[in-house]
């Protein structure tokens, strides 16, 4: 029977392999979508580009990433010795005068190559920049694919260990938090506009960090018997609550981070004078 | 003529519903090779419709629940007409069934110790209903067909081949079930997809089709729903019994047309939602029939309170056994009190916070967000009675599910006849699938292996007869050019389904049945000119043409069992006999070819191709009668009876 | 709004080729797709091939692609297109076509046997299996799907890609492998077959790119990608690239060669 549970013979008619595969429906069109599928994909490859535009620009530009008592996100923790001097500040030399080029470039790897692995940017950049797909059910213009089976697009199996990293960094970004509850004279219990930029900042670095898919996985979801772990079942569901927003939280984190470079940046180059609250 | 492709099998299971799979998982355990045909992909059966859950007396959710107790249930719902020896049989075995699912996998609801839920459901005494969420259907089906599957695995590692001891040949359609003398031999079958025609040699067939809905139009039933089984069972020469009893469900949806008959599961009210007319009135109160009046809560207090107190509360009327909800709201449609579209209105939105709608009915709020723009959570619903189940079918034989008269035959499910009496209750067709399936799926491999040294040969010319059959919808033009013009047989089929939706419906009327078996005729002599273009390569026209003749022939059973019947009783109601008539308690009507060879060329008008017969019978086992109370048992026994 | 007369597309052929039809027919209000489908085949088509059983989205036959989109037939509303919109009809475009409306979905047969069953605990008969609410909610999710095959249509691994259907479950029968490996009593382990580890080496998850169309397509909303799919891929994780896992694994390899 050929509506049987034997797979078709398909290999006679392989030719193009898609959708205009030799078996399947005659029909030209790649796809026949008529709404305005590319809209998605086209926002997100230009939000995206946007980003890594003023993002390298900033990575590299090596200065104005410190106006006491502000460090900016890109450039904290400072791990090299020309580091711009920061109180109390992130800011320890464990590279020595050797590294000759911006300072943010040693850090920025964890951050970058957590969201690079990201279970929704990878989503993201697949559809937005590499077409694959470009959207549901329209045709990818590649020949061939083989998905994350191999090299190089496997490695993003080790997502689990950017987000440890991504803790460890969010960790010390909310170091640089507390540190700006300060004044330029490094006093205490002070607040400035920039306070509140950085609060936002590290409320939804947290968020995003803590909605990450591994991170679910770890608190709960490897878990076979939920009901022998009710601790961690509830830190599930709470992780699963965030999770369902990650993409969300994924571009309000990163708006918001480079706000906060931004701002410090403006600050930092003296084109704006940081409003004290108190 | 015929080459038509042969295979070999010990035993043929018709249909994949619930029934069906199981007994093919059953005679396949026990040895036989085991082959189902379905008309659909496998896993799309009807059974994914049911939505309540598994009647099963575990005790699980009321300990005061055991077997006698659901025996008592489903045979006060049948209206004692039931085969008592089949609710017997199904009240014991239904447990052991469900928990058998989970050892094969399947996930049901469970309870905070860790057991599987059970709710409550019209006409049973204590919760009862293993169920997941209102997709039960869904999870029973999935569960046998996986099992199926892993069956097919370990022959995989054995033998190299899935396929060795049980095959699933689907979308195909039998069209007639071949005979040596009495004995079943094998079945004739096409196959959809290509046009082709087969014939599979087994000396046991097992029928599990399910039902004959699609011959009325407001139907929750699929398009297989065509009477494929009843028609086969009865060309086979053996008796269908009971078919006046058709269930109409109380409530289908009523609106937007398109969608008008689909089913709003019992579960609505299981849960909760009560039935009000336009007036905003719950009118089931005014409905609770003189057998029920004790056991049915009188206000609408008592009601509420047994939701959350039922050991000491009576239940609301809305939990009413389905026919006689069936037949209120008919009434109050009737009097002027419906909903704009001509049902009542279904409430759970003012009984139950939106979240706990959702979780706990997510199908329902699906259904009506999708297909009607109504949010149950904020609205009520309108529904009204649609055609949903029949309780008569083929005459089986108890304990082994053999249909009678047929040696190889057997049947199980909705297409077998008796288990439920006039009326059945939710819940009780999945329990009675998974207990006959099993059982007619055992009998019938221990049938194919005492004849495994001398199996019932194949009449080539049955084969031919079949195919010929099978063809001449591509002939109409110019086969029979002086009797008139081909036929639509989408046209004829709707033409059928008014007809039987008007004059053998919910409410029965002599003079209207007597019209309808002249429509019946006069469509039968149509049906034979019943025209296809195209050719046989999935031609849902054809098929159409085909279905037609086991719809008509079904529909005449229905028809002239229903006009004999002079009382009202569960699924069957006259107008002209409004009354429960315990004469009539004992006698179970049968439906048998008037041609007793199987063909259909005698297609005499007036007649008809049915024959009808009354038989008593057998009296219900003293310690079975022993469950009931006196006083009950005088509403239903004859005089006679009660002092056997 | 009453009736209107639409403009419909329907692909109509078999294997050996076919075209796009066209057709204007009636439509009512609070009709849907397949209602249009039914009244061609009644009244101008009547050997048009499609599929459909329960008109009411829980059995998962009637799928076809509309205006390019996956969907079920039956639960498309008319409502949803302008009374000028073509609305054009085709069969699934992943698998080979049969006729008309009709696919050969042997493939997801296929794939739904490669994928080991659910193991019973040894030791526990029937009625004695106990499972808690909170851990069947996850493998209870997966089970609502209602095998529709939208899913395995949508996705492009397969959809663009012929060649790599003998090598990727897709994700219905991916999921059904994590449904498994999440349901409480299963005892594959026990039995010597790790579901993490085939997930990845037997059914093709690494061709997974977790790009969502089978999410975005699925009619029964069930969340495949980040309820199934992503949690199945850490599980490999824990299996095949945890250095952790990896050095214990190798140390105790070396203990016991000593």
């Amino acid at each position: 029977m050929a509506t049987g549970t034997e797979p078709p013979d398909t290999e006679s008619h392989t030719v193009s392999g898609g959708v205009r595969t030799g078996t399947r429906a005659a029909i030209d069109a790649p796809h026949l979508r008529t709404d305005r599928w590319w809209l998605a994909p086209a926002a997100t490859a230009a939000g995206l580009l946007a980003f890594i535009v003023y993002s390298t620009w900033r990575a590299f530009a090596d200065t104005d990433y410190y106006a006491a008592p502000y460090v900016s996100p890109f450039y904290s923790p400072c791990l090299a010795e020309r580091c711009a001097p920061m109180r109390h500040g992130p800011n320890w030399e464990l590279f020595g005068s050797w590294w000759g080029i911006s300072p943010a470039i040693i850090i920025l790897i964890f951050p970058l190559g957590f969201r690079l692995t990201c279970y929704y940017y990878r989503k993201a950049y697949y559809r937005g920049f590499w077409a694959s797909p470009p959207a549901c059910a329209v045709a990818e213009p590649h020949k061939k694919y083989t998905g994350e089976t191999r090299f190089p697009l496997i490695l993003q199996n080790i997502h689990r260990y950017f987000f440890y990293a991504a803790i460890v960094v969010a960790g010390i970004l909310t170091y640089d938090t507390v540190l700006s509850f300060r004044n330029e004279k490094y006093e205490w219990g002070h607040m400035g506009l920039g306070t509140l930029v950085f609060l936002v900042n590290i409320v939804l670095i947290w968020a995003y960090t803590i909605s990450c898919h591994s991170c679910r996985h770890i608190v709960g979801g490897k878990l076979r018997h939920f009901s022998k772990h009710p601790v961690r079942y509830r830190a599930w569901q709470f992780v699963g609550k965030l999770n369902a927003r990650h993409m969300q939280l994924a571009w309000a984190s990163l708006v918001s981070v480079a706000l906060a470079d931004f701002y410090v940046f403006l600050v930092a180059s003296g084109a704006f004078d940081d409003p004290r609250f108190f | 003529m015929s080459v038509v492709d042969r295979q070999e099998w010990d035993v043929v299971v018709v249909g994949a519903g619930g029934a069906g799979l199981r007994a093919a998982i059953e005679a396949r355990e026990r040895g036989a090779r085991t082959a189902v045909i379905c008309k659909s992909l496998f896993g799309k059966a009807h059974t994914v419709m049911a939505e309540g859950g598994i009647a099963a007396s575990m005790g699980n959710a009321n300990a005061h629940d055991n077997w006698q107790v659901h025996f008592r249930d489903t045979m006060r719902g049948g209206k004692f007409l039931n085969q008592w020896r089949m609710a017997e049989l199904h009240a014991q075995e239904a447990p052991d069934r469900v928990w058998e699912l989970e050892t094969w996998g399947a996930l049901f609801d469970r309870t905070k110790d860790g057991r599987i839920s059970q709710r409550n459901f019209g006409g049973h005494e204590y919760p009862r209903l293993a169920h997941v969420g209102d997709r039960t259907g869904l999870e029973l089906i999935r569960t046998l067909q996986q099992k199926i599957v892993s069956l097919q695995q370990e022959d995989k590692k054995e033998t190299g081949d899935y396929e060795s001891r049980l095959k699933i040949y689907q979308e195909c359609t039998v069209t007639r079930v071949l005979k040596d003398g009495s004995r079943v031999s094998g079945v004739f079958a096409y196959d959809r997809e290509t046009g082709r025609f087969f014939v599979l040699e087994a000396p046991a067939v097992v029928i599990a089709t399910g039902g004959i809905g699609k011959s009325f139009k407001v139907t929750s039933n699929s398009w297989e729903y065509t009477g494929d089984g009843h028609a086969l069972a009865l060309l086979a020469g053996a008796p269908l019994l009971n078919m006046e009893f058709v269930q109409f469900h109380p409530t289908g949806m009523v609106w937007p047309p398109s969608v008008k008959g689909i089913l709003v599961t019992e579960s609505v009210r299981g849960d909760g939602g009560v039935l009000r007319n336009s007036e905003g009135k719950r009118f089931m109160f005014e409905y609770i029939p003189d057998v029920f009046k004790e056991k049915y809560a009188q206000s609408e207090e008592e009601g509420d309170r047994w939701y959350e107190d039922p050991d000491n509360n009576r239940r609301p009327p809305e939990l009413l056994p389905r026919d006689e909800v069936a037949r209120a709201i008919n009434s109050e449609v009737k009097a002027g009190r419906g909903s704009p579209h001509g049902g009542v209105f279904l409430d759970v939105s003012t009984r139950m916070p939106a979240e706990v709608i959702r979780r706990r009915l997510p199908s329902m709020y699906h259904q009506f967000k999708e297909l009607a723009d109504v949010d149950i959570t904020a609205e009520p619903m309108e529904v009204g009675p649609t055609c949903h189940y029949v309780m008569g079918g083929i005459a089986v034989e108890s304990d082994t599910a053999a249909a009678r008269g047929v040696p190889g035959l057997f049947a199980a499910g909705e297409v077998a006849g008796g288990m439920h009496g006039s009326n059945r209750l939710g819940g009780n067709s999945l329990s009675d699938l998974l207990v006959f399936g099993r059982r007619a799926g055992w009998h019938a491999a221990e049938h194919a292996t005492a004849l495994a040294a001398a199996r019932p040969p194949v009449d080539e010319a049955q084969v031919d007869a079949a195919a010929a059959e099978a063809l001449r919808p591509f002939s109409a033009e110019g086969a029979e050019p002086a009797v008139g013009p081909p036929e639509n047989p989408y046209t004829l089929h709707q033409e059928l389904q008014q007809a039987m939706n008007d004059l053998v419906g919910i409410i029965r009327r002599e003079g209207e049945m007597e019209q309808a078996l002249e429509k019946l005729a006069d469509l039968r002599v149509r049906a034979r000119r019943a025209g296809v273009e195209g050719h046989r390569q999935f031609n849902p026209g054809w098929h159409l043409a085909l279905d037609l003749r086991n719809m008509l022939l079904v529909s005449e059973c229905v028809a002239r069992a229903a006009l004999e019947r002079t009382e009202s009783r569960g699924g069957h109601t006259r107008e002209d006999h409004p009354a429960m008539d315990r004469k009539w308690r004992n006698v179970n009507l049968l439906c048998q070819l008037t041609d007793p060879t199987g063909g259909l060329a005698a297609t005499d008008p007036v007649r008809g191709q049915i024959d009808l017969t009354r038989e008593t019978t057998d009296p219900i086992r003293a310690d079975l009668l022993a469950l009931f109370d006196k006083e009950e048992l005088v509403k239903y026994l004859a005089e006679e009876e009660l002092y056997e | 709004m009453s009736g209107y007369t639409a403009h419909f597309k329907v692909w109509r052929g078999d294997v050996k080729g076919g075209d796009l039809e066209d057709f204007k027919v009636e439509v009512n209000d609070g009709e849907v797709v397949l209602d249009i489908i039914h009244r061609l085949q009644a009244t101008q088509a009547p050997d048009l091939a499609v599929r459909w059983n329960c008109k009411a989205g829980k059995c998962g036959s009637c799928s076809a692609e509309i205006n390019g989109r996956p969907r079920l037939m039956c639960m498309t509303r008319m409502s949803v297109f302008t009374q000028e919109e073509t609305i054009t009809v085709t069969p699934l475009r992943a698998f080979p076509v049969v006729r008309d409306l009709v696919t050969n979905v042997g493939f997801n047969y296929q794939k739904a046997r490669e994928v080991p069953a659910f193991v019973p605990p040894a030791g526990l008969g029937p009625g004695e299996y106990r499972m808690m609410q909170e851990d069947v909610d996850r493998s209870q999710e997966f089970r609502k799907c209602i095998e529709c095959f939208l899913c395995q249509d949508t996705c492009h691994v397969v959809r663009d890609h012929e060649e790599n259907k003998p090598a990727f479950a897709g994700p219905r029968f991916l999921m059904r492998v994590a449904e498994l490996d999440m349901h409480p009593l299963d005892a594959a382990e026990e039995s010597g077959l790790d579901r993490k580890k085939t997930a990845q080496d037997e059914h093709g998850l690494g061709y997974c790119n977790i790009t969502k169309c089978c999410t975005e397509v699925c009619p029964e909303g069930i969340k495949i990608t980040d309820n199934a799919l992503i949690p199945l891929k850490e599980r490999a994780v824990d299996r095949k690239y945890d250095p952790l896992v990896w050095l214990g694994s190798k140390i105790r390899r070396r203990s016991s060669a000593e």
